[in-house]
């Protein structure tokens, strides 16, 4: 490798080895009930991913079902406003469903019934992973469990409808705090007594090996698309990539095709925004890579918002999908190898980025979304006014009309 | 570890020609003082080895009974956790002197890796503590714990899905004691006593000289009794912390559970 310190592509995607770690994150932390099932889906995996079939099948589905490839489309208007010489905007928000989550319940579907398994189960916070799941359960006749927040619940009640016509059993969960966090473990605990007939469909880039691994591969179509519609379109490299993270599933899969397959010396910045909350200097935020330690979570090893003694803390965002304590090992170890900067995002200036791509683009973004639309101010500051940047956007805000309103955007 | 092996206390609390009753309590639960009153009770009754649980804000594989104990332990004034939860089980030691049970403490791996391994090994070992039992550390994420964990048994557990080559795995790395889970699920009592746990228990005596305890879903002595018919120790846990308030209602209950086990096991009837 010539003149840069960066690692190689093959350097960092040397990860995770055959236990799951990515360095010294990821691994399989979980009740010996499941290891069985865990080692059984790495098998199914293994198999799937040299079979064919498989990939035509999740292909024809992404294409004629999801609606892929997603656009990528070029921002003019939000671009001027934010001072930047392009930005481009990676449109999951169109896929069917409204965000990126369908692309992982898909495959993850498909693994369960190669695997016969007739149940799938699957835990979810803004509600977007717990509707791709019942949608993709309903397509493939799988019966259907959606564990879910009471918090949740609440916050997303039009989702928690959905799930319910398209035939899933909405579980919920009044743990804790009663978000993201407690149904995840909801969701494990259950599965480790249904273990034998039950697939458990995890929604993020989270969780025991091999799960965050399964995600990126389902997810990393995303950067595949925008690395060849940037060449279709005679675009240059970007000189920025943002994806916003809560455990990190769309950010993987944007990352990821930019770090194997982009040459270190022309690989953009790749910038992951984080759930800042009411603040950093305040509990209610949801940076686990900004403001955690590493420790075990949820069967992995991975930085985490913990006390003192060791217990997951509660996280908080505006956005029901980032705030988890957690996040995919994959970015703890990007951020300890530099190969990403993460950054935190306010409830606040997440909101003026929503209201502005909606004013200026006529697209509402989810706020998990708007997460990552508000680093384009920060990076117009930091790269100058001709720089481009291109930014996932994840998922669509219909979810989230109630909690913008309530906080008095549009009044 | 290589050449000769001798039994650990631990083990020896199993080797007694009669099944052992392995009695666990929350730490902490619902304050200090009933907790440590709630041991001895139990320790009185007969109990052959204590499990005591430390106070977890995530645990994946307890029940609601323990979850909620957790919950109602962790929330004290000045909270509960590891730090205090082997501060405890030093008192609790060091009070009874030779009368004492071995006792384990069964932890989740981040408060162990948040204390730090070698510290949370150091202050076990000074408490007197006889072992651990961390159910998210399967054996293959344990070489950092066991390094550190010298003169204190790591006990690992197998469930009904687990397969042949997980029994090998997880016996050879076991120390004290094997864990079998008797059905697949958290903790929490159950109706009946699943057959899965029986031939499972079956499947690890083949593969192990070590005792073999059986738990997980085992709430009266009759359930106890039947469980004692085919494994070295049965483990009592959620039909004892929802007793936990009452350190007495504990000590009568721990009694009837060791009656039923020390006379049905498999060494009495000859």
């Amino acid at each position: 490798m010539s003149g840069s310190l960066l690692p190689s592509a093959e350097e960092a995607y040397a990860s995770p080895d055959a236990q799951g770690f990515f360095g010294p994150y990821g691994g399989t932390f979980v009740p010996e009930t499941v290891v069985p099932a865990l080692e059984e889906l790495a098998h199914a995996f293994d198999e799937a991913l040299g079979d064919p079939a498989f990939d035509a099948e999740l292909g024809a589905l992404l294409a004629d079902y999801v609606g892929r490839p997603s656009p990528l489309y070029r921002a003019d208007r939000l671009a001027e406003a934010v001072g930047l010489g392009t930005v481009w905007l990676k449109r999951e928000d169109l896929n069917h469903t409204g965000a990126h989550k369908i692309n992982n319940t898909l495959g993850q579907c498909l693994l369960a019934k190669r695997m016969g398994k007739r149940r799938v189960i699957a835990e979810t916070g803004a509600g977007q992973h717990g509707v791709a799941t019942a949608t993709t359960a309903a397509l493939m006749g799988l019966e259907c469990a959606i564990f879910m927040g009471t918090e949740d619940i609440r916050r997303q009640a039009l989702n928690v409808y959905k799930m319910r016509l398209l035939g899933a059993e909405v579980v919920p969960v009044a743990d804790g705090t009663g978000t993201l966090a407690d149904a995840v473990t909801a969701a494990l605990r259950h599965w480790v007594e249904r273990v034998e007939d039950t697939f458990y469909v995890l929604g993020s880039a989270v969780g025991p090996h091999p799960y965050p691994t399964i995600v990126r591969h389902f997810q990393k179509v995303i950067g595949e698309e925008a690395l060849s519609q940037l060449r279709e379109k005679g675009a240059r490299m970007p000189d920025a990539v943002v994806a916003c993270v809560g455990g990190g599933s769309n950010a993987i899969g944007i990352f990821y095709p930019f770090l194997r397959d982009v040459p270190a010396d022309e690989r953009p910045l790749l910038i992951g925004a984080e759930a800042a909350g009411l603040g950093l200097e305040t509990d209610k935020h949801g940076a686990a890579l900004t403001k955690g330690r590493p420790g075990v979570l949820h069967g992995f090893y991975s930085y985490l918002l913990q006390d003192e003694a060791g217990n997951p803390k509660e996280a908080y965002s505006i956005s029901a999908g980032l705030d988890y304590p957690g996040v995919g090992p994959e970015h703890s170890y990007l951020k300890d190898a530099g190969l990403v900067r993460y950054e935190a995002v306010t409830d606040r200036e997440a909101l003026d980025a929503f209201a502005l791509l909606a004013r200026t683009e006529g697209i509402i973004p989810a706020i998990e979304s708007a997460h990552a639309l508000a680093m384009l101010p920060r990076l117009a500051a930091e790269l100058g006014p001709d720089a481009s940047v291109l930014v996932n956007v994840s998922g669509r805000g219909d979810k989230d009309m109630d909690i913008v309103r309530e906080a008095g955007l549009g009044a | 570890m290589a050449g000769e092996r001798t039994a650990s206390r631990l083990e020896a609390a199993f080797r007694r020609g009669r099944p052992a009753l392995v009695a666990y309590l929350m730490a902490g639960y619902p304050d200090r003082t009933t907790s440590l009153r709630a041991l001895a009770r139990a320790a009185d009754a007969g109990a052959d080895v204590i499990e005591l649980g430390v106070p977890y804000g995530d645990p994946l594989a307890d029940g609601p009974v323990i979850a909620d104990a957790a919950q109602v332990a962790r929330r004290a004034p000045g909270g509960f956790g590891l730090a205090e939860t082997i501060d405890l089980a030093r008192e609790f030691i060091s009070g009874r002197g030779d009368d004492c049970p071995p006792l384990v403490l069964m932890t989740y791996l981040n408060p162990l890796m948040s204390m730090g391994l070698p510290r949370a090994a150091d202050l076990m070992r000074e408490a007197g503590v006889a072992g651990v039992i961390v159910p998210d550390m399967p054996p293959e994420a344990a070489r950092p714990w066991r390094a550190v964990a010298g003169g204190l048994d790591t006990v690992f557990l197998l469930a009904p899905t687990s397969t042949d080559e997980r029994v090998r795995v997880v016996a050879d790395a076991s120390a004290g004691f094997v864990y079998c889970v008797s059905t697949t699920g958290v903790t929490g009592e159950r109706e009946t006593l699943a057959d899965a746990g029986r031939r499972l228990v079956e499947r690890v005596r083949a593969a192990t000289t070590l005792p073999v305890a059986i738990g997980f879903g085992i709430g009266t002595p009759e359930q106890a009794a039947e469980a004692a018919r085919i494994a070295d120790g049965v483990i009592v846990g959620s039909a004892i912390v929802r007793r936990q308030h009452d350190p007495s209602v504990v000590g009568d209950f721990v009694r009837s559970l060791a009656r039923a086990v020390h006379e049905s096991g498999r060494g009495s009837a000859g």
